[in-house]
């Protein structure tokens, strides 16, 4: 569905130095960036803020043209068939609008239809359907510019839905809502992922997003891809630690001694301990098997590492 | 085509959503449609110049406030602060032709602008004082001859917009179009009164075409058909320039905002 091979994109920026005089830079927003996505794939793009993902979206839709490499977007060269393209592909930016601001929200719906020209019997079902999962018929009439920002999102993600796309690209959709639009949000686009087939890019700062949408991710910064692979190998690879917390039924000393085990922390005075191990050194089964034969156990659990952690060493990384 | 007139009824929907804007613009109109006539008047009282009495001149004067909104004759900047803002985006990847898109929604919020903004100036001038009404078959001309206005004047906006994927300030040259184009295009002071070179100058650019064309083609005044075709020249000039010019800036240019 997507195939991106080193692809750059640079940008001249001028800056003033001195009174009078400009120095112009060459800033690479993208450096040698390569990834494919096949169809029914949902993909999470993240990085840091400025690592370059708004401005790889904007070339793999065609608003932007490369500087070098090769991008292939449902077969097509993005920024050559930029009307075509635009017919089989979704896109929506979370910080700008493409519903008509003065407008009740189902007129950009049915301006969007004649845009796309999409046949009204397909509209009918496909809006129908977003009415009824993304909860619209409450403001379906009003003005888009009297809608919240969790109203106006779900409106967005409609509008690039309705003529059915075979690839949706977001530029981070769930920016600025609350807690509960955003499940609503991702519980929706899983669906489409998994029911439709859909396939899904989408760029975000919440790595909860990634969790519950994207089994593989795409971390890039600066400009170059850090990373790439199921978030479960990713996770594997950056936090070889895992910690096991134990509840016992009496308070003990620290349980020191067990083999790979690289830290203990206690708590309540050692009724729980948490226990850091290697998983490249022994199992979770072998740490609970030694803590058992020390101590009484009352109740326990393995963590795993959070996303953010994951992400945030594979920042530190480079 | 569906999807532009589509497009063009929500241009018009759009802006009669503006309801107060429209008033206090119609209001603004109609004062300087009375200070115009009065200077006005006053000139041509005694005896005709260049061809105006005093009910063409009045004639003229509300006609040209009217066209003035109808067409658009400020450097209005909506475009342009999408293109500043990096909006533009969501513009450029839809499967339209953008120009042709931004037309129509021009069309149909002229078609509201004709109703509130063109209408009432014209009938002011025609209820209150001495009014040179057209023979019926110039109606027509005269409706074709505005709509080519509004075409001339929508390409140049466009134009006008689309520097700001340059200079991503475009202020200043939409500054300098308003304070020129009024007198450029006739709105001012008729053509007619000016000095011959300055005529000659003028009438070879698009200017005269926005203001000074549809009321000479209203007044019966001049060839009216060669009017109707130099227009036609114009629109298609501009547009096809416009559109160039786009196209420059989709290549070349970049995108603002992250
Ligand atoms: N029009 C532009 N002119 C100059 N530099 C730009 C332009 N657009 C982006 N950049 C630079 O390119 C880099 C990547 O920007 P981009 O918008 O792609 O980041 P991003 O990954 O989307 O960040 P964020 O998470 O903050 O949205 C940044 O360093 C940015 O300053
Ligand atoms: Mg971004």
């Amino acid at each position: 569905m997507i195939e991106v091979r080193e692809l750059c994109r640079e940008f001249t920026v001028t800056t003033k130095v001195g009174r009078l005089r400009r120095a112009r830079t060459k800033v690479r927003a993208v450096d040698s960036v390569s990834f494919d996505v096949a169809a029914g794939e949902a993909v999470g793009y993240v990085g840091p803020n400025g690592a370059g993902k708004s401005t790889t979206i904007k070339m793999l839709t065609g608003i932007l043209v490369p500087t070098s490499g090769h991008v292939r977007v449902a077969g097509v060269d993005p920024s050559r068939a930029r009307r075509d393209l635009a017919r089989r592909i979704g896109v929506a930016f979370g910080q700008r609008s493409q519903l008509w601001w003065d407008l009740p929200l189902r007129d950009s719906f049915d301006l969007l239809r004649s845009i796309y020209r999409v046949d009204a019997r397909d509209h009918a079902r496909r809006l129908a359907e977003c009415v009824e999962l993304l909860d619209l018929s409450g403001f379906l009439d009003r003005p888009v510019r009297q809608l919240s920002l969790g109203q106006r999102m779900r409106g967005e993600v409609t509008a690039a839905l309705l003529h059915g796309p075979e690839l949706l690209v977001l530029d981070e959709p769930t920016i600025g809502l609350d807690l509960e639009s955003k499940e609503r949000l991702r519980e929706f686009l899983a669906d489409l992922n998994a029911q439709r087939g859909t396939t899904l890019l989408l760029t975000t700062h919440d790595l909860d997003d990634i969790e519950r949408l994207c089994p593989r991710l795409v971390v890039i910064d600066r400009g170059t891809v850090l990373a790439d692979g199921p978030l479960e190998a990713l996770r594997a690879e950056v936090v070889p630690e895992r910690v096991l917390v134990v509840d016992l039924e009496k308070p003990s000393e620290p349980l020191t001694g067990i083999r790979g085990v690289v830290d203990v922390r206690i708590e309540l005075g050692g009724l729980r301990q948490h226990l850091t191990f290697r998983k490249d050194e022994t199992t979770a089964a072998a740490v609970i098997a030694a803590v058992a034969a020390q101590a009484d156990v009352h109740d326990l659990v393995v963590e795993e590492p959070e996303i953010d952690d994951v992400v945030r060493r594979l920042y530190a990384r480079r | 085509m569906r999807a532009y007139v589509h497009l063009a009824l929500a241009g018009f929907r759009r802006y009669s959503t503006y309801r107060q804007a429209m008033f206090a613009g119609l209001t603004a109109n109609v004062v300087f449609g009375m200070l115009r006539t009065a200077v006005l008047v006053a000139a041509v009282g005694a005896a005709p110049v260049a061809g105006y009495d005093a009910a063409s001149a009045v004639t003229y004067v509300w006609l040209g406030q009217g066209l003035l909104a109808f067409v658009v004759l400020w450097g209005e900047s909506q475009l342009s602060e999408r293109i500043r803002t990096g909006d533009v985006v969501v513009d450029l990847y839809r499967p339209w032709h953008l120009q042709a898109a931004l037309l129509a929604e021009d069309v149909g919020r002229a078609a509201y602008a004709a109703v509130v903004r063109l209408v009432p100036p014209v009938a002011i001038g025609a209820l209150f004082f001495p009014f040179r009404w057209p023979e019926p078959h110039t109606w027509p001309l005269f409706a074709v001859s505005a709509v080519l206005a509004l075409v001339i004047s929508f390409g140049m906006r466009f134009i006008l917009n689309c520097t700001t994927f340059w200079l991503l300030d475009s202020r200043g040259v939409r500054n300098m179009y308003e304070v020129s184009s009024g007198l450029l295009c006739g709105l001012i002071v008729p053509l007619a009164f000016m000095p011959e070179w300055a005529r000659d100058v003028l009438w070879a650019t698009p200017f005269p075409y926005l203001i000074q064309a549809p009321i000479d083609v209203f007044l019966e005044q001049g060839p009216q058909w060669t009017v109707l075709a130099l227009q036609a020249f114009w629109a298609v000039v501009v547009l096809a320039a416009g559109n160039l010019v786009l196209s420059r800036a989709v290549r070349k240019v970049v995108v603002q905002g992250g």
